[in-house]
């Protein structure tokens, strides 16, 4: 398989590798795929309380580079963005920016539902409405 | 030892294929030009210096497994010899009975091939194997009726290198007045066989496995006790005595006529020398990474076969890690059916195992040095990916990844 110059960058220098506590209030974790599958990724945000602005990010990942270079992406995407603006990133524009071929577009869902369920787990812990997952 | 000035990958998939001997090439080379006789042209210098070389191949190859040379029957290589094999054994004694038992571990051209046979009406039993890669011998006899004709059970295994007990398979066999077929690709010129000891009545060899020429191979056909008949998959000038027709392959058969020759007299040194560095390369894993696991018996097993799962490490992101080895995984995503490998199933993995797997396949042109350069740079990348891995990190934490409830996908 070859591999876009953008993917292998960010398998072999992955940005954002490590875990928030996820007992913290302000993070939000979101857990997905199956080890069976081939893909587990986990990805966890911090929002600070003042600004509602995503602080930090993080994520770790069982997959293929693909999807290790799609969760990398989405945590440096993270970081910065409102929880509203964070729920806006696509998985398409993760495709793009990657160049995945059509076999590994499913990583990029991946990297979209670790997002929301991130978001998710945050929004429930603050009490709110959960957000509804795209898949 | 960096790869520096060395571009091509360290090759470690001498299960796929293997590098062409140089000697095997240089035996060959006068056959494409000066010898380029038909070995079927009865009536010239041409035609008789081909057949003296085929002939000469023949005595090789018979050599090197125990057999006649007027046992072995040329084809174009093992999934030929195995269709011809099985085919021709179930069409020749279809009066007698239509039951053939195999294994779940076998390879595609011997698994595809019961699988067209069933949709024609015969009934195919697909052995399980043990933990350890075996077949049970007790089930094998269990699975013995009036109406099987054919046991075809590998030598050993292309995924894990395990050795069948080719010779008890043979043992009861014969008792039973069963033919037996063994797929030998992988073992032969890499351990002692020999179809008179492992009483093998049909035997499948390519040229490319062992330092010779891809697109060659040979079915030994056992001629005494019993003579085995074959109904010919390919109709033609009736050559390799009416089971085979198609001009021979003069100079691909001197390579392997010569490879099986090198085999034979460098097997004791060679693999003793494969044992060692892959006993060293395997000892070495296991010493820097925890949860690192072999899969299939170490005991009954090819010298230069090492195949190991490192768990919570993805496949293809590990030979992505890796890119300077040539090696194979059962990860479903290097698959061409994006299916984790079959073998490493019937072992009992679960799919998470499989995907997790690395197959080593050492051969000749391998050195201590490549040993060390790929030891370390295995426990490098499965130590980077680990520290990516959320499972490896979950099992660290004391999670019992087997109760966790996964997002289906």
């Amino acid at each position: 398989m070859a591999y876009s110059n953008k993917v292998l960058d960010h398998y072999n220098h992955p940005r954002n590798v490590g875990s928030l506590d996820k007992n913290d209030a302000q993070v939000g974790t979101g857990m997905v795929g199956a080890p069976e599958c081939g893909d587990v990724m986990k990805l966890q945000i911090k929002v600070n309380p003042e600004t509602g602005i995503i602080d930090d990010a993080k994520f770790k990942t069982f997959g293929c580079g693909s999807a290790i270079a799609s969760s990398s992406l989405a945590t440096e995407w993270l970081k910065g963005k409102t929880v509203d603006e964070a729920l806006a990133i696509k998985n398409t524009d993760i495709v793009n920016e990657l160049a995945l071929p059509p076999v590994k577009i499913h990583c990029s869902v991946l990297a979209e539902d670790a997002i929301k369920a991130a978001i998710n787990d945050y929004k429930v812990k603050q009490g709110g409405a959960p957000v509804l997952q795209a898949h | 030892m960096t790869l520096a000035g060395n571009m091509k990958p360290i090759y470690f998939d001498n299960h796929a294929t293997t590098q062409l001997d140089p000697r095997v090439l240089q035996a060959m080379l006068p056959y494409f030009t000066e010898h380029f006789g038909n070995a079927a042209s009865r009536n010239h210098a041409y035609g008789w210096e081909a057949e003296e070389a085929v002939e000469k191949s023949r005595r090789q190859i018979a050599s090197l497994i125990g057999a006649n040379a007027k046992e072995i029957v040329f084809t174009s290589g093992a999934t030929e010899s195995n269709n011809l094999a099985i085919k021709g054994v179930a069409e020749m004694y279809a009066e007698k009975g239509n039951h053939i038992i195999t294994a779940a571990t076998e390879h595609k051209a011997v698994l595809d091939t019961c699988k067209h046979l069933e949709k024609k009406g015969c009934r195919v039993t697909y052995l399980p194997v043990m933990g350890d890669g075996r077949i049970d011998l007790d089930m094998l006899r269990g699975a013995i009726t009036d109406q099987t004709i054919l046991i075809s059970i590998m030598y050993a295994n292309n995924e894990i290198g395990v050795v069948q007990p080719v010779a008890e398979i043979g043992k009861i066999a014969k008792e039973r007045g069963v033919l037996f077929h063994t797929d030998a690709v992988q073992a032969v010129g890499k351990i002692p066989v020999n179809v008179i000891a492992d009483q093998v009545d049909l035997l499948s060899v390519t040229a490319h496995k062992m330092y010779g020429p891809k697109g060659v191979g040979a079915l030994y056909v056992r001629r005494k006790s019993p003579r085995v008949q074959l109904t010919a998959q390919m109709d033609g000038g009736g050559h390799e005595r009416g089971m085979r027709s198609g001009t021979l392959n003069v100079p691909g058969l001197v390579g392997l006529g010569e490879a099986c020759a090198i085999a034979q007299a460098e097997m004791p040194e060679e693999s003793q020398r494969l044992r060692g560095m892959r006993d060293r390369l395997r000892a070495r894993l296991e010493a820097a990474l925890d949860e690192v696991f072999i899969n299939g018996s170490m005991e009954h097993r090819l010298p230069h076969n090492l195949n190991m799962s490192f768990a919570y490490v993805e496949g293809e992101s590990l030979l992505m890690g890796i890119d300077d080895i040539a090696v194979s995984s059962g990860s479903a995503c290097t698959s061409a059916t994006l299916e984790p490998s079959y073998v490493l199933k019937a072992l009992g993995l679960g799919d998470d195992m499989a995907h997790t797997s690395i197959r080593f396949g050492l051969g000749r042109f391998n050195t201590e040095a490549e040993i060390d350069y790929v030891a370390d740079k295995m426990i490098a990348v499965v130590t980077k990916l680990r520290e990516l891995s959320p499972l490896y990190e979950m099992v660290k934490e004391g999670i019992d990844l087997s109760k966790v409830q996964w997002t289906a996908h």
